[in-house]
C-alpha cells in the first residue's frame, strides 16, 4: 500500500491530477469518519473531508515523504474541524475560565448547555448516544478520543497528528475519559 | 474515595494506555483489592472505553471521490517537454531535422526584446500586454519577455515566453503556455515550425 501510495503521490507531484484518485481512494473512509465523529453531521463532515483532501493536494509539495502519509493527512482534517468547531461557537472566548466555578473553563461550560432532558437520552439507540456523548465533549478531549478509539491510533502518532508533546496527549486523554465517564454514570 | 490518593486513579490511566511500570501495577492492583470505590471507578472507565469503541464504522458518501476531485483547482495547461516528445515522434523527428536546417531558427534566438503578436484590440503599457475587459481577441497572442494580462477574453491559443501570465476570470478558447527557458523555447520553436512543415502536407 506505501510503494502504491508513493507512487501515486510522485505522479501528482509531476502534475498527473488523476493519480491523486487512488490517494482519495484510499483514505476517504478514515477521514470521512473522523469529520463526521468531530462534527456531529453528514453534511459538515462530507464538506471538512473534501476540504481535507484539496488542501493536501494543493500543499503535497510540502509533504515530507520520510515521514508517515497518513499522520499528515489527519493532521490537516483534524486542524479543519477543530476550526469549524470553533467557527461555530464565535462569542466565547473558549479558554478562558468560567467566573466561580471552580477552573471550569468555557469549553466545559458549553458542553453542559449542550445537554439533553434525560428522558430524550435514555431513549436513543446505541449509535445516536455514541455521538451524542462525543459532540457533549469538549473539543479538545474530542479529538484524543476520536483518534485513539475511533480512528485507532497509537499515541506516539495522536502526539504527531496534534503537533503536542505526548505528555500533552496523555494528559488529555485521561480527562477525557474522565469526562466520558462521569458523562455517562451522571456524576 | 475522597481519601484516596490521586495516584491510584493515575495509575487507572496509566493501565489503561498500556504503559504502567510493574511497580505501579502492583500498587493498583493492591488497592482495588481493598477499595470498592476505586474498583467501581475502573470499571466505569473501562465500560466508557468499550461504549466509545462500540461506535459503528462510518463510511464515506458514495460519490465522495469524485466530489473531491472536482473540488481541485484546474491543472495549468502546460505541455511537458517528455509527454510532448512521447505523443508526436514523427513530428519530433522532423522538428530535429529542421532544426539544423533551419536560419530562421538562430535569426529567432531569444533575445531580450519586447515583442507581441499584433492583434488589433490588445492594449501594450511598458512591457505588459492587456486584454481589455470586454473584449475579444481573435487570434492566437504571443509574448515574449513580457507579461500578458487577460480581462476579457481570447479566441485563441496564448504563450507567453519569459514573462508571467495573468488572468482572473479569464476566457482561453485554446491552450495556455507559459515558456520560461531557452531550452523550452527551442522546442517551442521546434513545434512551432514542425506544424508548419506538416502542414504542408495536409
Ligand atoms: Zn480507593
Amino acid at each position: 500500500m506505501d510503494a502504491l501510495l508513493n507512487k501515486r503521490i510522485k505522479q501528482v507531484l509531476k502534475g498527473d491530477q488523476n493519480a491523486f484518485t487512488d490517494v482519495v481512494t484510499l483514505y476517504q473512509h478514515k477521514l470521512y469518519q473522523l469529520c463526521y465523529r468531530m462534527l456531529g453531521n453528514k453534511q459538515e463532515a462530507e464538506d471538512i473531508a473534501q476540504e481535507a483532501f484539496v488542501r493536501a493536494y494543493i500543499n503535497l509539495h510540502s509533504y515530507d515523504q520520510k515521514r508517515k502519509f497518513s499522520t499528515w493527512l489527519y493532521r490537516i482534517a483534524t486542524n479543519l474541524c477543530i476550526d469549524r468547531i470553533r467557527k461555530k461557537k464565535p462569542d466565547y472566548y473558549l479558554d478562558a475560565e468560567v467566573p466561580g466555578t471552580d477552573g471550569l473553563d468555557m469549553y466545559s461550560h458549553i458542553a453542559a448547555t449542550d445537554q439533553l432532558p434525560e428522558d430524550a437520552v435514555e431513549q436513543m439507540d446505541l449509535q445516536d448516544r455514541i455521538q451524542y456523548e462525543i459532540s457533549r465533549l469538549p473539543d479538545k478531549y474530542r479529538s484524543v478520543i476520536v483518534l485513539k478509539y475511533i480512528e485507532e491510533l497509537s499515541l506516539q502518532e495522536i502526539s504527531e497528528i496534534l503537533d503536542m508533546p505526548l505528555g500533552t496527549v496523555k494528559t488529555r486523554i485521561h480527562r477525557g475519559r474522565e469526562a466520558l465517564r462521569k458523562q455517562l454514570n451522571n456524576l | 474515595m475522597s481519601t484516596c490518593p490521586q495516584y491510584i486513579v493515575d495509575y487507572m490511566h496509566e493501565y489503561l494506555d498500556g504503559d504502567i511500570s510493574r511497580e505501579h501495577e502492583q500498587q493498583l492492583k493492591k488497592h482495588l483489592q481493598d477499595c470498592s470505590d476505586c474498583q467501581q471507578h475502573m470499571h466505569q472507565l473501562s465500560d466508557t472505553i468499550a461504549f466509545v469503541k462500540s461506535a459503528a464504522h462510518i463510511t464515506a458518501p458514495p460519490n465522495f471521490e469524485e466530489q473531491v476531485m472536482k473540488r481541485l483547482p484546474k491543472p495549468k495547461q502546460r505541455l511537458g517537454v517528455q509527454k510532448w516528445l512521447r505523443r508526436h515522434p514523427i513530428i519530433v523527428a522532423a522538428a530535429v531535422f529542421l532544426f539544423f536546417m533551419s536560419a530562421t531558427l538562430l535569426n529567432n534566438y531569444p533575445n531580450d526584446e519586447f515583442s507581441v503578436t499584433k492583434q488589433p484590440n490588445l492594449v501594450v503599457d511598458g512591457q505588459t500586454v492587456i486584454v481589455p475587459e470586454g473584449e475579444v481577441v481573435k487570434g492566437d497572442i504571443v509574448v515574449k519577455n513580457g507579461d500578458l494580462v487577460i480581462e476579457g477574453e481570447v479566441d485563441g491559443n496564448v504563450t507567453v515566453i519569459n514573462g508571467q501570465y495573468m488572468a482572473s476570470t479569464a476566457v482561453v478558447t485554446g491552450q495556455i503556455e507559459e515558456i520560461d527557458e531557452t531550452f523550452e523555447w527551442l522546442w517551442y520553436e521546434m513545434k512551432r515550425m514542425a506544424n508548419d512543415f506538416m502542414a504542408l502536407f495536409e
